[in-house]
């Protein structure tokens, strides 16, 4: 016995304290493991900081604008010719009759300021040509002013803007047809005297959207209002119809074949390409049913059909994870199955189903491809009523709007189809934290 | 009450439904089609909402093929009122129309959209080109010594000294865009009779003058010509990335990039406002809008917004659309006696 320990060959190295060759090789098969795993979690967190950065740089200017301040005379024999101050006279006068009017104040502006700038033309060119318009809905709005002069902040031309941002330089705009050299000069003279500022760009996210020529007065607001009403329709449609739907299929339904293939189409339904539902909405919503075109109401059935499985799925994992004792002990006290279910199952599964229905909404938020068959890119320009009958009214959506955006030939298109994505950004950062901290508020665990 | 806390929603659903049923009528107008005329229809439509009180008309964009076929889907709230197109409209596309009860239809042309062709301000000098050049450098196949075989041509010097040796790389518009029918006919098909290539190919072809011509238009399709699908911003993008390419736009696009693009000339032309509009410029195009007129009066104010499109102000010289690069149309006043006495098709 003892020879026999004597004989034993030691283990290989001899100590437990350095590791024999299969230990080491184990403990290194582990270290690379790990390496591996953080190379993956910093390839995934480089990619996601490298789409932040491009999309912060390029968008985070959208929100700041260039305006220019201008008094801008209003005489009468030009705007009220028969000096009645008929309203029905004023709205006459067209916007294209507001331009010489601007076009004088701003030759005066550049005279009162007293610098030569060698080669200027057309220095009104460096007002956006909503400047017209916001002029004429100002004097229709208080026909008082007509025959004095009252100062306006009008926007400045997106290639100005742009200059202040630093994206037109002097060199890029001596090829620029759009702006020339002596322009961004008096820009420049403007700004030093105070009366050309860049300031946070309310506009860009209350006001609608304008058309390809004036970048610098297009907004997010229609395309949010639509997106909202959409969420709306999405919410008190998909959110009954899902939780009805799943708790018969959890609670009540017979375990057959009949219900075996409704869960198959359901989760099927949840993996349908969403172009798909785009294409149903237009045959049944708009020509079948004889909805609007480019209508919330269309988008929000559409998105409601999209939504449906994913809230559908969520709401039966959560009411399967109320375990059977709360149910069988309601039973247990006489309760019928219809109040165990409401009484006890549904406000245990509340939080999950909460949970469900957001993240589902956050996905038909950031939908694009069914909105696309239903006329919802479009260019709308005017904001949709108050809901209900708002609903019918045309709207944009916050992905069609960027999609839109990103088409229009102005390159200050681009920095403002960034901006929107950030704004689309923060609603579902938004979104998937409420849903984060309503399941840890909320969330019981058994 | 458990028994509201499951009604509650079914008032709700009951309530949308009903209120599906009784949407009335549509205030807007609702316009469809081209991307090309789609910028101009978002401007006129803006000024159109600003100055009167009409609701701003609502542009959808899509093509010209699907805008005309939303056109001619029927009558009614929920089809289309106006069309956009950059080319005229087919007549299958106009069978298609009258079968579905829309029959009258006023054209209008509101004006001339120019094609040319930039490259980087910082790439080789593309300053001018012949249709000739570009038919050498896109066909699939060429005439040479009475057989037609696969284009040799790899670089630009080797077409014409005078070119830039320079590999040939061309963005040209996909087949589905209308402006892709354009560069053909007017480019590669006049480029080919130009260098008596396509009597040569029907030469060839037993005398088959048709089938020359489509020989003519056949575009190569080694990886030298690239098709881009989608818009102006997609051929910027690349030829911003490919100094020695050459892309193909419109002419209101070059017009808002000048800063970013050189355009060459053709034929020893600038393209402009005014050498398309007199015709010396070659590669250019009618743009069209569709008029329902079973809509004028039942929708409120399309006509008004029709008129407004074409009207001197707005599509005439100075107005804003030539601002953004629409070559007005001489014959505008025909245009508006047009909309004004409802002269259908």
């Amino acid at each position: 016995m003892t020879d026999a320990t004597q004989d034993a060959t030691p283990r290989a190295d001899g100590s437990i304290l350095t590791a024999d060759p299969r230990t080491a090789r184990r403990n290194a098969a582990e270290r690379r493991f790990r390496a591996y795993g953080l190379a993956a979690i910093v390839a995934a967190l480089s990619m996601l900081f490298l789409l932040l950065v491009s999309i912060l740089s390029q968008g985070l200017p959208a929100f700041t604008q260039t305006t220019v301040e201008l008094e801008v005379a209003l005489p009468a024999e030009t705007l009220d010719p028969r000096g009645e101050r008929d309203p029905d006279d004023i709205a006459q006068i067209l916007t294209f009759g507001y331009v010489p009017l601007i076009e004088a104040a701003m030759e005066r502006r550049v005279a009162d300021l007293g610098v030569t700038i060698e080669g200027l033309e057309d220095p009104a060119a460096l007002l956006s040509k909503s400047a017209p318009a916001q002029v004429r809905n100002h004097v229709l709005a208080n026909p008082e002013v007509i025959g004095g002069t009252y100062v306006f902040r009008f926007l400045a031309t997106s290639r100005v803007d742009q200059f202040l941002k630093n994206e037109v330089t002097l060199e890029s705009a001596e090829r620029d047809s759009r702006i020339s050299v002596a322009q961004l000069r008096l820009a420049e003279a403007l700004r030093e005297a105070g009366a050309l500022e860049r300031g946070f760009n309310w506009g860009f996210v209350t006001g609608p959207d304008a058309s390809d020529q004036r970048p610098e007065a297009a907004g997010l607001g229609v395309a949010i209002l639509g997106s909202a009403y959409m969420m709306l329709i999405v919410l008190f449609l998909a959110l009954p119809i899902g939780v009805a739907a799943s708790i018969y299929l959890e609670e009540f339904a017979p375990q057959n074949r009949f219900t075996d293939v409704i869960e198959v189409n359901i989760s099927n339904l949840a993996a349908v390409p969403s172009i798909v539902f785009g294409i149903l909405g237009l045959a049944i919503f708009i020509n079948f049913v004889g909805l609007p075109q480019s209508a919330p109401i269309v988008g929000g059935l559409v998105l409601t059909l999209m939504t449906l499985p994913t809230i559908i799925i969520s709401t039966r994992a959560a009411l399967k994870s109320v375990p059977p004792s709360i149910r069988t002990a309601a039973l247990g006290v006489g309760a019928s199955k219809m109040q165990t279910v409401f009484h006890h199952v549904l406000p245990l599964a509340g939080p999950g189903i909460l949970t469900g229905t957001i993240i589902g909404l956050a996905q038909a938020l950031g939908e694009t491809a069914p909105l696309l068959l239903i006329g919802m890119v479009a260019f709308v320009g005017e904001y949709p009523d108050a809901p209900p009958e708002g609903f019918f009214d045309p709207a944009s959506a916050l992905p069609v709007q960027i999609y839109n955006w990103t088409q229009r030939a102005d390159p200050a298109f681009a920095e403002r189809a960034s901006g929107a994505i950030i704004v689309l950004l923060v609603f579902l950062a938004i979104m998937n934290i409420a849903a984060v901290l309503l399941r840890r508020r909320f969330e019981r665990r058994w | 009450m458990p028994t509201l806390r499951i009604i509650a929603p079914a008032i709700a659903l009951a309530a949308l439904a009903t209120g599906a049923a009784v949407a009335q009528g549509r205030e807007q107008v609702q316009v469809a089609g081209s991307s090309t005329v789609l910028p101009y229809a978002n401007i006129a439509a803006e000024y159109f909402g600003e100055n009167f009180d009409f609701p701003t008309p609502i542009i959808q964009a899509g093509g010209s093929s699907a805008g005309l076929k939303l056109f001619c889907q029927g009558l009614g709230e929920t089809t289309v009122d106006i069309a956009n197109s950059s080319r005229p409209m087919r007549e299958s596309e106009r069978a298609v129309c009258i079968e579905n009860g829309v029959t009258d239809i006023i054209e209008v042309r509101l004006g001339y959209d120019g094609i040319v062709f930039a490259s980087q301000t910082d790439g080789p000098d593309f300053a001018d080109f012949e249709a000739a050049q570009w038919y050498r450098a896109m066909a699939a196949e060429l005439p040479r010594d009475g057989t037609l075989v696969p284009n040799p041509y790899t670089r630009w010097s080797e077409i014409d000294a005078r070119l830039p040796d320079v590999p040939i790389t061309a963005f040209i518009p996909g087949t589905k865009h209308g402006t892709r029918e354009v560069f053909e006919e007017k480019v590669l098909l006049h480029g080919c009779e130009a260098s008596s290539a396509l009597e040569e190919i029907a030469a060839i072809m037993g005398g088959d003058e048709d089938a020359a011509e489509a020989a003519c238009m056949a575009v190569r399709d080694d990886g030298r010509a690239v098709d881009i699908d989608g818009d102006y911003t997609e051929t910027l993008a690349r030829i911003e990335a490919n100094p020695d390419a050459v892309g193909v736009f419109g002419l209101s696009f070059y017009e808002n990039n000048t800063d970013k693009l050189r355009v060459a000339t053709m034929g020893g032309v600038v393209p402009s406002t005014e050498t398309i509009a007199s015709g010396e410029y070659p590669v250019s195009r009618p743009l069209f809008f569709y008029v329902k007129g079973a809509h004028i009066g039942v929708i409120p104010g399309l006509k008004e917004f029709a008129a407004f499109f074409v009207h001197d102000q707005v599509a005439g010289p100075g107005g804003p659309l030539a601002d953004y690069g629409l070559v007005p149309d001489p014959a505008l006043s025909d245009m508006q006696a047009r909309i004004e006495t409802e002269e259908s098709l």
